[in-house]
């Protein structure tokens, strides 16, 4: 921060106010679903950065010449059917299917959002190519739409990611102009236009800053669907391609069990599950807080 | 002719209809219960029309919805009773209260077009309460309601039932839900600030249909509102509340001729204040022959005006009159289709994007809704410090200092500084945005309506202090108003608009002592008095005329 020198013997004026007291003031409000939520999502994220170090064997290791082995002390959750460790599998497939998804999510946000907020404040013509694409493209179902492209691009990993990204941006650039919108109307932005701002400060100073609460918690929704599809998409062998540990693909792998009343595949579609519902719960919490920061009074 | 409520000293011997005793009604602030009604007692006989005023919070609304033995959603009435013709309203069930609700006691709301459904016809939605409850069937109900229209001096009252809300005009939508309101013939009605949305013109009809129809029918009444000339043309008594306490309460004569506490003395004085005569000057911004269009459309046609350098021009007429618009011509939001503006003798571009810093700087507009002028999101900091920044390149600590300046030249303190919007109350917040636009040190202020949002005691805060910093900066106004005290308060210099044409203008005292166009003086004639017997001295001489103009109005509408 700049400290004039001149006017340093005066009274330091205190202007800003501490992010931390604000942050723990917003963390009293939580409900207890919140909590358990926040709880879960922050053990996902230990789990997907500290795989090798939690799982006690590597990812695509046959660690068993048992395949299918039940569950033991050794193998926790048992083998599949390759004789992998199906317990340290699990805590990759949060790397590979969370990590996946959060990528791919905040690609989709960048382009969804940016371009919508662009359509805003640029020239009509624009907006209306921009809306007539994201409607061509929400036209088409998003699954099969996604089939065809990988079918045609090769399932990759980047080829996934991009896809789904450009697939789920569609929505999110709805969203973001429709909310881009009602802000450039108010009279906060005309009185920006008239002291004479660029267009960079309206977007980041005047505009994000009322759309960002309602767009992170979208985020949310959306990071959940997202995971889904590439979930839907590794079952059906389009995704995650192995020896990748994936949950979808867990699943899939080890459907069959479920008719011997075996319950270790249920195990990656509970952990997606888990994962969504627990997502749910921050959001809801996130919108809380968001909103509550008008309706205070 | 209409009899004057006044005279009808008969009514005052009525019995007792509504009698509210020791009511205390709290809110829920998170969890701790706030009274905001604290302790009211008021009884109203029948026929009788009590007045409550007060500013915003003083309990009013809420006291006259527990009327109706209602509450707000996180209210709740913790004591008293509210007894209506010998019956507890609180203590009868729900469904009791809702049969008698709409039938024996009305409400209006204030504003009627978010009151009505926009997707239903007005008849539909003014019979509804009457079939459901009333008895009537559909054809009865009708007829009744036509009936009520024509009573209400609503055009054409037998078609104008089969239109949409949005299709009728704000005053005739209002009469419309007092039509509503009358359709059971209830015992009482609360009207709760029914003219406050209305420009002045209309708020005459308005106030004249009310007036007619609830003597008519020897209707008691609530009638809530901040405008005590308003309320004495129809109270038999007023009642002054604050803070949700009773300050006083008195027959309205009594009340008007001699007010006993401090409060209601203030609430007197607000609308005389007069700002006195002072020499011309030479202009410092010259409009000539403007014209402006939205789309195809007209807005403004051949504006010539001059702003005198430290004096202020009150631009008046009611909305729609293209008082806004010319505002964001000067300010170059809306750029002109021909003619010319000049500052200083520097003529300027007519769109934003081609004027220079300096002369963005120049003028600087405050906005009549602070709440949708200040970002939400940033605190008083970023929202005046942005200015100084960019007119000075202050930055950090320095830019503070001077904020802290700003803020205490419009008589707020340093604290404030960290404040968001939504911390601040409405004046504080309209303190703000005359902050802000001072931190440009412009040369011109356009201020879009910037008291009609707030009560009268804030407004009469905010135009002394408007007043004080044009004497101390020797600044120069452009005022845009619909209301005649506040012309009277700080205007040098007026211009009355109609249509997008500019029909009068000059000197404040000139004008308004001898107004020439018919328009001006329907204007200057709308205005309440704080006499009693104004509204009938208006209706008798220009009612015909009024009549005429929203006939005229409508028939360009159509």
């Amino acid at each position: 921060m700049h400290i004039d020198h001149a006017d340093a013997p005066l009274r330091p004026i205190k202007y800003r106010r501490s992010r931390l007291s604000m942050l723990r003031k917003n963390l009293k409000r939580t409900s207890w679903p919140a909590r358990i939520g926040l709880a879960v999502v922050i053990l996902y994220a230990v789990m997907a950065i500290f795989a090798p170090v939690l799982a006690p064997f590597g990812e695509a290791d046959v660690v068993s010449t048992e395949p299918f082995a039940p569950w033991s002390l050794v193998h926790l959750f048992g083998t599949d059917q390759l004789g992998r460790d199906v317990f340290s599998r699990l805590i990759y497939g949060a790397r590979n299917s969370v990590g996946i998804a959060f990528i791919t999510t905040t690609i989709a946000f960048f382009i969804g959002g940016s371009l919508g907020i662009l359509s805003v404040i640029s020239h009509p013509w624009l907006d209306y190519l921009l809306s007539t694409l994201a409607d061509t493209l929400m036209a088409i179902p998003q699954l099969i739409f996604a089939l065809i492209l990988l079918a045609l691009f090769g399932s990759s990993i980047p080829s996934i990611v991009l896809i789904i990204a450009v697939l789920s941006a569609t929505q999110i650039f709805r969203l973001s102009r429709s909310l881009a919108r009602n802000i450039a109307v108010m009279e906060f932005i005309e009185a920006a236009h008239l002291r004479g701002e660029k267009a960079r400060w309206i977007v980041a100073r005047e505009i994000l800053p009322n759309i960002l609460p309602t767009l992170l918690a979208e985020f949310g929704l959306r990071f959940c669907f997202v995971f889904l599809t590439i979930s839907a998409l590794s079952f059906l062998g389009l995704g995650i391609q192995p020896p990748s540990a994936d949950w979808g693909t867990m699943v899939r792998e080890s459907a069959t069990f479920i008719s011997y009343g075996n319950i270790t595949p249920l195990l990656p579609a509970m952990a997606i599950a888990l994962l969504t519902v627990s997502i749910n719960f921050v959001i809801d919490w996130f919108l809380d807080i968001a909103s509550g920061l008008r309706d205070d009074q | 002719m209409i009899s004057k409520p006044h005279d009808t000293a008969a009514r005052h011997t009525g019995e007792v209809l509504l009698d509210i005793r020791d009511l205390v009604v709290e809110v829920d602030n998170s969890g701790a219960w706030q009274p905001i009604v604290k302790g009211i007692s008021l009884s109203l006989r029948r026929g009788e029309v009590l007045g409550l005023i007060g500013e915003s919070g003083a309990g009013k609304s809420t006291l006259g919805l527990a009327a109706l033995g209602f509450t707000r959603p996180g209210c709740r009435i913790a004591r008293g009773s509210v007894s209506f013709n010998g019956i507890d309203l609180l203590r009868e069930s729900e469904a009791a209260r809702r049969q008698i609700r709409g039938t024996r006691i009305a409400y209006v709301a204030q504003s009627a077009a978010t009151s009505f459904n926009p997707a239903h016809r007005i008849i539909d939605q003014t019979i509804e309460c009457a079939m459901r409850l009333g008895g009537l069937t559909r054809q009865q109900a009708i007829a009744q309601a036509k009936a009520l229209y024509a009573e209400m001096q609503l055009p054409n009252p037998n078609e104008i039932g089969d239109r949409y809300p949005h299709q009728v005009s704000g005053g005739q939508l209002q009469r419309a839900m007092t039509a509503m309101a009358m359709i059971c013939k209830p015992d009482l009605i609360v009207f709760d600030e029914p003219t406050t949305a209305l420009d002045v013109t209309t708020q005459v009809e308005v106030l004249a249909s009310v007036r007619r129809i609830v003597t008519d029918h020897h209707t008691a009444a609530l009638y809530i509102t901040h405008d005590l000339a308003v309320v004495a043309q129809l109270a038999h008594r007023i009642m002054v509340l604050r803070h949700g306490e009773l300050v006083e309460e008195a027959e309205t004569g009594r009340m008007l001729a001699d007010p006993r506490e401090a409060y209601t003395r203030s609430l007197w004085t607000v609308r005389n204040l007069e700002k006195p005569e002072e020499a011309p000057t030479q202009p410092i911004l010259k409009v000539s022959h403007v014209d402006a269009h939205y789309g195809d459309f007209k807005v403004l046609e051949d504006i010539c005006l001059d702003l005198p350098r430290g004096r202020t021009l009150a631009v008046v007429g009611e909305s729609g009159s293209g008082k806004s618009t010319l505002a964001r011509v000067i300010a170059g939001l809306l750029p002109a289709t021909s003619g010319t503006i000049s500052l200083n003798g520097a003529a300027l571009a007519s769109s934003l994007k081609q004027r220079a810093a300096g002369q963005l700087r120049g003028i600087q507009m405050i906005y009549q809704s602070a709440d949708a002028a200040l970002n939400p999101r940033h605190t008083v900091m970023d929202l005046v410090g942005r200015p100084v920044t960019l007119h000075t390149g202050l930055k950090g600590h320095a830019c503070a200092r001077r904020v802290v300046e700003l803020l205490e030249m419009v008589e707020l303190s340093e604290h404030h500084i960290t404040s968001f919007p939504s911390e601040l109350s409405g004046g504080q917040k309209q303190r703000v945005s005359i902050a802000r636009a001072i931190a440009a040190d412009p040369e011109v202020f356009i201020c879009d309506e910037i008291t009609s949002g707030l009560d009268q005691l804030v407004q009469e805060q905010i135009l002394k202090l408007m007043l004080n910093l044009q004497k101390e900066l020797d600044k120069t106004y452009m005022f845009i108003t619909h209301d005649i005290a506040t012309v009277n308060a700080i205007a040098d210099n007026v211009v009355v608009m109609q249509r997008g044409r500019i029909v009068q203008q000059g000197p404040k005292h000139e004008l308004l002592s001898s107004p020439t166009h018919p328009y001006t003086k329907a204007l200057l004639a709308a205005v309440p008095q704080m006499d009693p017997h104004w509204l009938d001295g208006v209706l008798n001489d220009s009612t015909a005329r009024l009549r005429r103009q929203e006939a005229l109005r409508q028939s360009a509408l159509v």
